[in-house]
């Protein structure tokens, strides 16, 4: 029924229960009573108006980049403000490297970790490390990018045999990394809801413990590992910075997908380290919130699409249940 | 063909070091961080203002920018996000505005950081005219940290029986009296743990305060919500990318001290949680 999002802090979603029966046969009461129900409802609304305003301030700061800068300069592969080139291809193809190579990476270990986590290990471990995972969302970004910075990136320069360890590559494997904890407790609380008698049927089948797993409970819950993978990629494109500490920061246009080991530059990172020298009302200023803005439409079709995944999963599981 | 045995041993085995692989570098970050870091650590290291460039002195400015941020990101979030849940669990219906509550929520927890400094900038410091200062950095972080609140909030409450409401409203409880009496000291505990949740996240971001309230060195503390604070995150990024010649100790000893303020509160919530778990009755 509800299209709850598993929050990014490892929480579980509240799970679905029909709104309509929630105490809707209690008496109204007294116009106090009215009033302070009527605020609730206005708290509630609010958060609509806040993603109103948060686009509409975005689009007031950044549609003026698009008339003063001609859309041909905006899709140029040159990014060097201060003689007025803003082309933003590098910070596009910036962020859609770095995001998608550690989306690909998050993946496959979350979805190991998850089954770990939620089918291997016993009870008593799991208490122990689904906290350890848990505190993995809680360690500031900034923190991780220091680290990144200072044991990182050198160990990556020696270890590849590049001029510098500031690339690409690096971003990808921390994103990887810090975008963990989303895929996992998505995963894992998708397996949760995958019933018990599946596992139950395959395991009198004479199945092992590992095929019931591989082949009936993994694609039971094909439709939420797609929702961590979405949900994944919304937090990795939108991280600013560990990717601003540890890519290098350079606007060049890589040659190819594979071009990871050198230096890039994502939107996120342009706009956290140019946005504090631009000066107000300026051409400059208003191209970072046109970055903004479009970062803005990115994650909101993202995150619609993985509510429309979760919301059809809910309703698959209605038709399962009734 | 290998037998179904050793199938699943190779399996298991692959998937335990993948994810040992990626759990232990949790604890590893933190241990180095902690071992590098503590040599730094003293009284006066937290409670002096920086000095020499802040290349020596302590971190008061930004602990107390931190605190400051801190408090006034439950101030803003804490009631809007509350009531909001409050409304989804207790009083909506479903519905258009629902759904587009629901679908709101989904988003705000989605939009980037940057993003919402971006806002900030755009909204509270330049057309509200609130400056670079504490309530603009403090109302941006606030409604970054709206979702995490409502949803974990809303949880907490649906979590509470139905039969608990049904019971109430038969004594003639009116439905907020029934919120109020009933649902709402049941389920205060996990709206705890998410409000603290929320907090912590608010209390690492960098992003979202560095235009809208971080200053990059004061001389002395803020001395109203209208000025501009240190934060200790943003003190981070500062000291290790755009100080030249920074003692590594200190930049150490403040990553420890950012990291022991956030995950103290991440160690709270999961006590909370668990502590309230094992007492529920129902």
């Amino acid at each position: 029924m509800t299209e709850d999002q598993p929050s990014s802090s490892g929480i579980g979603a509240a799970q679905g229960v029909a709104t309509s029966s929630r105490g809707a046969r209690a008496p109204s009461g007294s116009l106090a009573e009215r009033l302070i129900g009527r605020a609730i409802q206005v708290t509630g609304i609010s958060t609509v108006v806040m993603v109103v305003l948060i686009f509409a301030f975005l689009i007031r700061e950044g549609l003026p980049a698009f008339v003063r800068v001609p859309l041909s300069s905006l899709l140029s592969a040159r990014w060097y403000p201060i003689e007025g080139y803003f082309g933003l291809l590098p910070l596009i193809a910036g962020s859609l490297i770095v995001t998608v190579g550690a989306a690909l990476i998050a993946l496959p270990l979350g979805v190991a970790t998850a089954i770990f986590i939620a089918e291997i290990i016993p009870d008593w471990a799991r208490d122990i490390l689904k906290p350890v995972v848990e505190v993995l969302a809680g360690i500031p970004s900034v923190v991780i990018g220091f680290i990144g910075m200072l044991v990182i990136v050198p160990a990556f320069r020696v270890a590849l045999d590049i001029p510098t360890g500031l690339t690409a590559f690096t971003g990808i494997v921390l994103l990887a990394w810090m975008a963990l904890p989303t895929v996992v407790s998505v995963v894992e609380d998708v397996l949760d809801t995958v019933p018990k008698t599946y596992r139950e049927a395959g395991l009198a089948l004479g199945m092992s413990r590992w095929q019931t797993i591989a082949k009936i409970v993994v694609p039971a819950g094909k439709s939420g590992i797609l929702t961590a993978l979405m949900l994944g990629v919304g937090r990795a494109i939108g991280e600013t910075m560990t990717v601003m500490m540890v890519t290098g920061n350079a606007p060049r246009l890589p040659s190819s997908p594979f071009d990871i080991f050198q230096p890039a530059r994502t939107m996120t990172a342009t706009i956290a380290a140019e946005m504090g020298e631009v000066a107000q009302g300026s051409t400059h200023y208003h191209v970072l919130f046109a970055v903004g803005l479009t970062l803005f439409v990115i994650t909101f079709a993202i995150n619609m699409a993985a509510a429309m995944v979760v919301f059809r999963r809910t309703k698959r599981a209605e038709r399962m249940l009734s | 063909m290998i037998s179904r045995q050793v199938s699943e041993r190779i399996a298991f085995g692959v998937i335990s070091l993948t994810a040992v692989l990626v759990i232990l570098p949790i604890v590893g970050i933190i241990a180095y961080i902690v071992v590098e870091g503590a040599g730094a650590i003293s009284w006066s290291f937290l409670s002096e203002m920086p000095r020499d460039g802040m290349k020596a002195g302590g971190l008061l400015p930004a602990i107390i920018g931190t605190l400051a941020l801190t408090v006034g990101t439950a101030i803003v979030a804490v009631p809007i996000g509350l009531g909001a849940a409050i409304y989804l669990s207790e009083y909506s219906k479903d519905n258009a505005t629902t759904r587009a509550i629901r679908i709101a929520i989904i988003n705000l927890a989605g939009i980037p950081s940057v993003v919402y400094g971006l806002f900030g900038l755009g909204l509270f410091v330049i057309f509200l005219n609130f400056g670079t200062s504490i309530v603009a950095g403090s109302l941006t972080l606030g409604i970054m940290t709206l979702p995490v609140i409502i949803s974990t909030a809303e949880e907490a409450l649906r979590a509470v029986p139905q039969s608990f409401r049904l019971v109430s409203t038969s004594l003639g409880g009116t439905r907020l009296q029934t919120i109020r009496r009933v649902v709402l000291p049941q389920a205060l505990p996990g709206i705890i743990t998410g409000i603290i949740l929320g907090i912590e996240r608010a209390a690492g971001e960098t992003a979202p305060i560095l235009f809208t309230a971080a200053a990059f060195f004061l001389p002395k503390l803020p001395s109203s919500i209208f000025d501009q604070t240190m934060a200790l995150p943003y003190h981070l990024f500062v000291i290790s990318t755009q100080v030249p010649g920074m003692p590594l100790q200190i930049q150490y000893g403040t990553a420890m001290v950012l990291l022991t303020f956030v995950l103290s509160l991440n160690l709270i919530a999961t006590l909370i949680r668990r502590y309230y778990r094992q007492k529920r009755v129902w």
